[in-house]
């Protein structure tokens, strides 16, 4: 449901500074979200003066400020190589995995961190994705199947086949274009987002699946499905360059292509 | 009221409404007829520009005018209740009120267009 002001609890205050060591070569200055469950405080904006010399990602220059500066600062992290999807954040006004996004991609000014938008927060960077990952979970995002497999062999995919599925399966569920969705902001308890329709269309598209129709039946839904209104924030937000909103409309023109 | 669902029963929610793909269809052919009715109605109104009432009567008498015309204002209005459909469940989160505007809008939408098909004939039939 639309929400155009924060609660109460929730509007963000200035927070603490932490300048530059002396000497330091190349300082930068970071904006980063600061939020405590225990604490009982309003999130707050703490600013920190980082020497980035010997930093070329965002996730550098976080893990140097949780090594050496502000140990508190909470954020998830995993692969520092964009495959596991786990440190997607708000950056410079973005989406974006920290582990890919370059210090020299952003604004040459202060460059603010928020954890990902319109998600419960857990603490600092970290969102709540327990109903994203329950999405997930409703669109069966497996194979399908009646027919046993054959004994002698896995089922089989013809290279054309196989072909329809990329751009598709290298989505990692990081959540970044869910969360840059509007429509998915103000209906995300019904409507299923980018990501959760991506992976639904790579199981639809799969020639090994055989429940097709069943899984256009649980999609064909005002919100679930045409919630989408064709904003393309996911497309433009993306790290790994997939096009979620193309995968959302090859759902639609199915849906349409059985009733015709 | 706690919610101690498991988060995949709120995802699963009702289910599928099994629907949705007729509004969203109807909103592109609705958009499409709108656009060769549109530049009709635009083309029309700036040929009478410098016309009177007179010229303007005897425009829409003509029955193709008419039909046209009928059709423009009727799907312009048709394609309006699916908008507003639209933004209503987008922005409207309280229940009641949400159904009470999805009802209004659409009563609203049915005598728009019936008051113009109206006054269209009147001219068209010569009352």
């Amino acid at each position: 449901m639309a929400e155009f002001s924060l609660p109460k609890n929730s509007k963000v205050i200035p927070g603490k500074h932490y300048p530059a060591k002396p000497g330091a070569k190349n300082p930068r200055t970071f904006r980063i979200y600061r939020w405590n469950p225990d604490d009982g405080q309003n999130p707050r904006m703490d600013s920190y003066e980082v020497d980035v010399s010997n930093c070329s990602m965002v996730l550098d220059v976080l893990l140097k400020i949780k090594n050496e500066i502000d140990p508190s600062l909470t954020l998830r992290r995993s692969c520092r190589e964009g495959i596991c999807g786990s440190c997607a954040m708000n950056i410079d006004g973005t989406n974006t995995l920290a582990c890919l996004k370059g210090l020299d991609e952003c604004g040459r000014g202060i460059i603010s961190i928020y954890p990902l938008p319109h998600m419960p927060v857990v603490k600092d960077l970290v969102p709540d994705l327990t109903h994203f990952y329950a999405q997930h979970a409703s669109i069966h995002p497996w194979i399908r199947t009646q027919s046993p497999p054959p004994a002698d062999r896995e089922r089989l995919q013809s290279p054309e086949e196989r072909k329809k599925l990329d751009g598709l399966y290298e989505c990692i569920l990081c959540a970044c274009c869910t969360t840059s969705c509007p429509n998915y902001w103000w209906n995300g308890d019904r409507y299923l987002g980018p990501a959760v329709l991506l992976q639904a269309y790579r199981w639809i598209v799969d020639s090994r699946d055989e429940d097709t129709g069943a899984r256009l039946d649980e999609l064909e839904d005002p919100f679930r499905l045409y919630r989408c209104h064709t904003i393309l924030n996911c497309t433009r937000t993306c790290p790994k360059g997939l096009n979620p909103a193309k995968a959302i409309a090859e759902i639609k023109k199915l849906i349409l292509e059985r009733r015709t | 009221m706690n919610d101690l669902r498991t988060p995949l029963a709120r995802a699963h929610g009702l289910g599928s409404a099994r629907e949705g793909m007729r509004p969203w269809w109807l909103q592109r052919l609705t958009a499409v007829a709108l656009l060769l009715l549109g530049t009709w109605f635009v083309v029309s109104v700036l040929l009478l520009l410098r016309s009177g009432y007179v010229a303007a009567h005897l425009m829409l008498a003509d029955p193709l005018n008419a039909i046209l015309m009928i059709a423009f204002t009727t799907v312009l209005f048709w394609h309006a209740q699916l908008g507003m459909q639209v933004i209503i469940e987008d922005y409207v989160p309280t229940r009641w009120l949400e159904i009470m505007l999805q009802v209004l809008v659409r009563f609203l939408a049915v005598l728009g267009a019936l008051a113009c098909a109206v006054a269209v004939l009147r001219i068209a039939l010569g009352y």
